[in-house]
């Protein structure tokens, strides 16, 4: 897992809502943390403050792997907004985790159009303007 | 009481709809939600003094007020494109328990010409209309954040760039390929198939036949979707009224009864949605089939929501006319065209006729024309079953309608 090099501009970063304030510290610290339902004993995404199989309330914040496979990925050739111009073509994926939930990211470290689905990745982070991390994901060394 | 009791009893009495090959309206806002209003009920022959039951995509109420109308049902189901056929489904339902007797739905959207609009008021130093989209799905200045209203969930999909709404359909289409092995080709034709649709419509904005090279050549703005794979931004208006099957009979043209009605939603956001090649119009489309009694061969019309050529392939697997995965072939050959097999998307579709942000509306209005025979130039020799299949969100809430003529009642 390694840094990316500065970002071109600050994106669009979402607010630390209550629900998603231990995903968001663990970012701090360069950790993937992801939601966790004590009572279904399974992970879930996104944070919110009960689990969506069991509406109970008994949520808390597991250690993930960080490691996943690219479920699917499209390339912007146009950027979703000013923020995104400077990184034009990148890649957004749709993320597996070995832990059982997907999530959106940035396949980042290999050309966009390289990034293919099925392919293994691991997290990366790269730095928010306010201390917290952004997980993106980079080529993981599992793939031949 | 078993769902099916709906079969019959409701009709889509009047039609309206406004679209113009410049993309541009004259009217807007309300104004132009009360001509389609007017419009649809002479053509069902009917007053506003009918209306007992108001349908709008949002917000019902003022509307009702600006029509003076005092409807005694009232339904502001906003679930984006396929809103207008969960108005079917709940209209049909209201009068077919007799809780309401003659309903009208009514959309209008100007975005091609809010802008002109915006400017020349700007000009004349006016406030004028604010355009802009809805908030949450672009960022401020310098990259600020942007409370995203009624979905907030947004924000764990915002800070990657994801393009809407192109992208998500784009991710979709990306996990087709990749497990089903359909091609940019395959997706393509269905942009040809309906602009050959459109070169019979007047009012299309795009009327010149089209090529799959031409599509394949057009700007990759979201792999592996081109520009040409995606609808059009353009004015557009409608409205259909619906009263009781048997007070439609009395009425100025012929029924166009609601055979069957379903509806199905998996998800908000595409990073939530369960599997991104299958919709919740496997939920919608049986139902609907069911209810109307009807199979696969009996549909003589298909109007599928087309917001992107990917739309339209997922609809035809989910609606089960091919094996999952098997759409690419399915439409490669042309037969959602002119003289295919299956016709589908006659007006042009969302890719060639008009796209004002929630189209819906016009996939009803195009499937009532078909079974009443007013379809001009592209009219279908026989059409007396017709399915209309919206999609809402990104491909969140599907509905799905069964229409029919009398001959299928
Ligand atoms: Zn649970």
């Amino acid at each position: 897992m390694s840094d990316t090099s500065a970002p071109p501009a600050t994106r669009i970063e979402p607010p630390v809502t209550e629900e998603a304030e231990g995903f968001w510290d663990a970012t701090r610290r360069r950790e993937l943390v992801l939601p966790w339902c004590g009572h279904c004993r399974r992970a879930f995404w996104y944070p919110r403050p009960v689990c969506p199989s069991c509406l109970r309330p008994d949520v808390g914040w597991k250690p993930a792997s960080g490691r996943g496979q690219v479920h699917a990925v499209s390339v912007m050739y146009r950027p979703a907004n000013p923020t995104m111009a400077g990184r034009v073509p990148y890649a957004v994926a749709l993320v597996d985790l070995d832990e059982g939930v997907r999530v959106m990211s940035n396949v980042v470290g290999i050309e966009a159009s390289e990034v293919k689905v099925g392919m293994d990745v691991a997290v990366t982070w790269e730095a928010m303007s306010d201390g917290r991390n952004l997980p993106l994901f980079a080529p993981d060394a599992r793939t031949p | 009481m078993s769902a099916d009791t709906i079969r019959g009893k409701a009709a889509i009495a009047g039609v309206a709809d406004a679209a113009s090959p410049t993309g541009d309206l004259e009217l807007h806002g309300r104004a132009l939600e009360a001509a389609m209003v007017r419009e649809a009920l002479d053509d069902a022959g009917l007053g506003p003094g009918d209306v007992d039951g108001l349908f709008a995509a949002g917000e019902a109420m003022g509307l009702a007020e600006f029509l003076g109308m005092r409807p005694r049902w009232l339904d502001s189901t906003m679930t984006g494109g396929s809103s207008f056929e969960f108005h079917v489904q709940h209209a049909a339902t209201a009068i077919a328990l007799g809780l309401c007797d003659v309903a009208v739905s009514v959309y209008a959207s100007t975005p091609h010409s809010d802008g002109k609009r915006a400017a020349a008021a700007r000009a004349s130093g006016g406030g004028g209309p604010g355009g802009g989209g809805p908030a949450g799905f672009g960022g401020g200045p310098g990259g600020a954040w942007r409370p995203p209203g009624p979905y907030p969930a947004m924000a764990w999909e915002m800070p990657y760039g994801l393009r809407m709404p192109i992208g998500a359909y784009a991710l979709a289409a990306s996990r087709h390929m990749s497990e089903f092995g359909s091609t940019a080709e395959q997706l393509a034709q269905i942009a040809v198939s309906t602009r050959e649709w459109a070169t019979r419509n007047p009012r299309a904005r795009f009327q010149q036949p089209l090529t799959v090279d031409e599509v394949l050549a057009s700007e990759l703005i979201c792999s592996p979707l081109h520009k040409l794979d995606c609808c059009l931004r353009t004015d557009g208006a409608g409205a259909f009224v619906m009263t009781s099957a048997e007070r439609a009979r009395d009425l100025a043209k012929p029924p166009v009864y609601v055979l069957g009605a379903g509806s199905g939603v998996s998800h908000s956001i595409i990073s939530q949605m369960p599997d991104l090649t299958t919709t919740a119009t496997t939920v919608s489309g049986p139902i609907a089939f069911e209810m109307a009694g009807i199979d696969h061969g009996d549909v003589d019309l298909l109007m599928l929501y087309d917001s992107f050529t990917i739309t339209t392939l997922l609809l035809v697997e989910d609606l089960g006319f091919c094996k999952k995965g098997e759409g690419g072939s399915f439409v490669e050959d042309g037969k959602l065209g002119p003289g295919g097999s299956l016709p589908t998307n006659t007006n042009g579709g969302g890719l060639s006729y008009t796209h004002p942000g929630m189209y819906g509306m016009f996939l009803v209005v195009e499937a009532a024309r078909q079974l009443r025979g007013e379809a001009g130039d592209r009219q279908l020799p026989r059409c007396d079953v017709a399915v209309a299949s919206g999609s809402g969100g990104v491909l969140s809430a599907m509905s799905t309608c069964v229409l029919g003529s009398e001959a299928a009642l």
